[in-house]
């Protein structure tokens, strides 16, 4: 057993000295390994925190939020449905919600305005820490806000929401209901939507349905539809992922066909002069698995570590150029890190294995050939 | 130190911080309902139905709450134009939405 050892020991000694010999074009290939599993673990670790944390966070959203279309657009529902809705069976309250967003012209950027459920205080405002970092207002500053009318309506900050809540919050202006139909000139009859809560999850659905029933130009929308848009928001499909998934997955298949299709002559004069020398075709075998293992593990090693450092750390700042588009307003949030082993595993099984794979396929192909002949075919 | 126990070192290091990184994970994820106590405190404040990811175009601010025909924002024929949109697919409910009308 310890003889077997040694043998592997000292075939990966052989290996190192080997690799050392080429050390540039190693180098590189290391590096480029590196940066394929740093970019892909980097993508894997940010969506899946953030469909973790919507999951989190949202499943404390509203029940059932129900919106009036018109024109095939978001428009205002009348306060009367709410009456209908609430003698509804099963639901236990039905409240109107007030929000909106506002576009800031001096900053160029958007707020989302929302009334909190007990009215707010009026002429004073609580501002997200985006809001506060992009106007360069904190607490006892004041922020006017532009009318439907075009005039002023000057409110006093009475609180910054905190960071670590920027993931929700970043933009949110925390507004009376008061200066909020100051601003939108919105009638007291109307609210933006309203939020349903019923007794049992279980008849979400068939209360939805009712709903549309009797309000046929409403638009129910479930909580287990906001979370499911979470979880399919950064899904294979969707851009981000696609276009440096499919980048990667490219590059990667360069460097394994590069390895499957053949030996370069200075690797096949090598296996020959093993072969010559004494080396049975499985030491040679698993020199090649040990070449393979010693730069895909190192690789892949270092580019999970690397990404996490990135994601969690150091917060994405490589995404951040991608994620900002062409806002002005970014919400620097801090994701909790989540991380799947699972998934871990995956990227795992899609990168070593393959190229492990495919640095030993042709050495076996040079390996079982007469030394002889390798040798005199340079 | 021999050659190929440098090596072997280097990896048990890596495997060392690997296993930390899931330590961390693991201790900061434990008690999900303490982590996310002031989100979720403004999200039943609120009444919040979205991350606040993108504030560039209101259907990626809250792409849960988007219109149907949110492909097509300012006219039939117009290209989707804010980078968040290229980004992010549609939610499925919308998808699903736009079959059902």
């Amino acid at each position: 057993m310890n003889s077997r050892i040694e043998i592997q020991r000292n075939i990966l000694d052989f290996t190192l000295s080997s690799l050392l010999r080429r050390k540039t074009k190693n180098a590189v290939l290391m590096v480029v390994f590196t940066i394929v599993v740093f970019m892909l673990a980097s993508i894997i670790f940010f969506t899946n925190a953030v469909k973790r944390e919507a999951v989190a966070v949202l499943q404390n959203s509203p029940d059932i939020v129900v919106q009036r279309l018109s024109a095939g657009r978001h428009d205002l529902i009348p306060a009367d449905y709410i009456k209908t809705i609430t003698d509804m069976k099963g639901v236990v309250s039905v409240k109107g919600r007030h929000w909106g967003y506002y576009f800031e012209p001096a900053a160029s950027a958007n707020f989302t305005l929302v009334v909190p459920d007990d009215g707010g205080e009026e002429g004073r405002i609580v501002a997200g820490k985006g809001v506060s970092r992009t106007m360069r207002a904190g607490d006892g500053d004041i922020l006017p806000l532009k009318s439907y009318k075009g005039e002023w309506v000057v409110l006093s900050i009475k609180g910054v929401l905190k960071s670590d809540s920027e993931l929700v919050s970043s933009d949110l202006i925390e507004i009376s209901e008061k200066d909020f139909r100051k601003i939108f000139g919105i009638p007291k009859d109307r609210f933006t939507d309203l939020s349903v809560t019923v007794r049992n999850p279980k008849e979400t659905l068939t209360i939805a349905k009712k709903i549309k029933d009797s309000f046929p130009d409403t638009r129910p929308i479930l909580r287990s539809e906001v979370l499911r848009t979470y979880d399919s928001l950064f899904n294979w499909r969707s851009g981000l992922l696609l276009i440096i998934a499919a980048g990667a997955v490219l590059a990667f298949i360069i460097f394994a066909f590069d390895r499957a299709s053949g030996l370069s002559a200075e690797e096949r004069r090598e296996i020959g002069i093993l072969k010559a020398i004494g080396w049975e075709t499985s030491d040679v075998i698993a020199f090649k698995f040990w070449e393979g293992l010693v730069i895909s593990l190192s690789s892949f090693m270092a580019g999970i570590i690397l990404a996490y450092f990135h994601v969690f750390v150091a917060y994405a700042p490589l995404f951040e150029p991608v994620l900002k588009g062409w806002a002005v307003l970014y919400p620097e949030f801090r994701l909790v890190p989540f991380i799947d082993p699972f998934q871990i595993a995956t990227l795992f099984f899609l990168t070593v294995l393959p190229y492990t794979a495919a640095t030993i396929i042709p050495s076996w192909r040079s390996a079982v050939v007469d030394p002889d002949q390798i040798m005199r075919s340079q | 130190m021999r050659r190929p126990d440098r090596f072997l070192f280097y990896i048990g290091a890596n495997i060392f911080i690997i296993a930390v990184m899931f330590i961390h994970s693991f201790a900061a994820t434990r008690n999900i309902e303490q982590v996310f106590a002031k989100k979720i405190e403004l999200v039943k404040r609120y009444g919040l139905t979205d991350l606040c990811i993108f504030t560039e175009a209101r259907y990626t601010r809250h792409p849960s709450q988007a219109d149907l025909n949110t492909p097509f924002q300012d006219y039939p024929l117009s290209f989707e134009h804010f980078p968040s949109g290229s980004i992010i697919s549609p939610p499925e409910h919308l998808r699903l939405g736009m079959k059902n009308e």
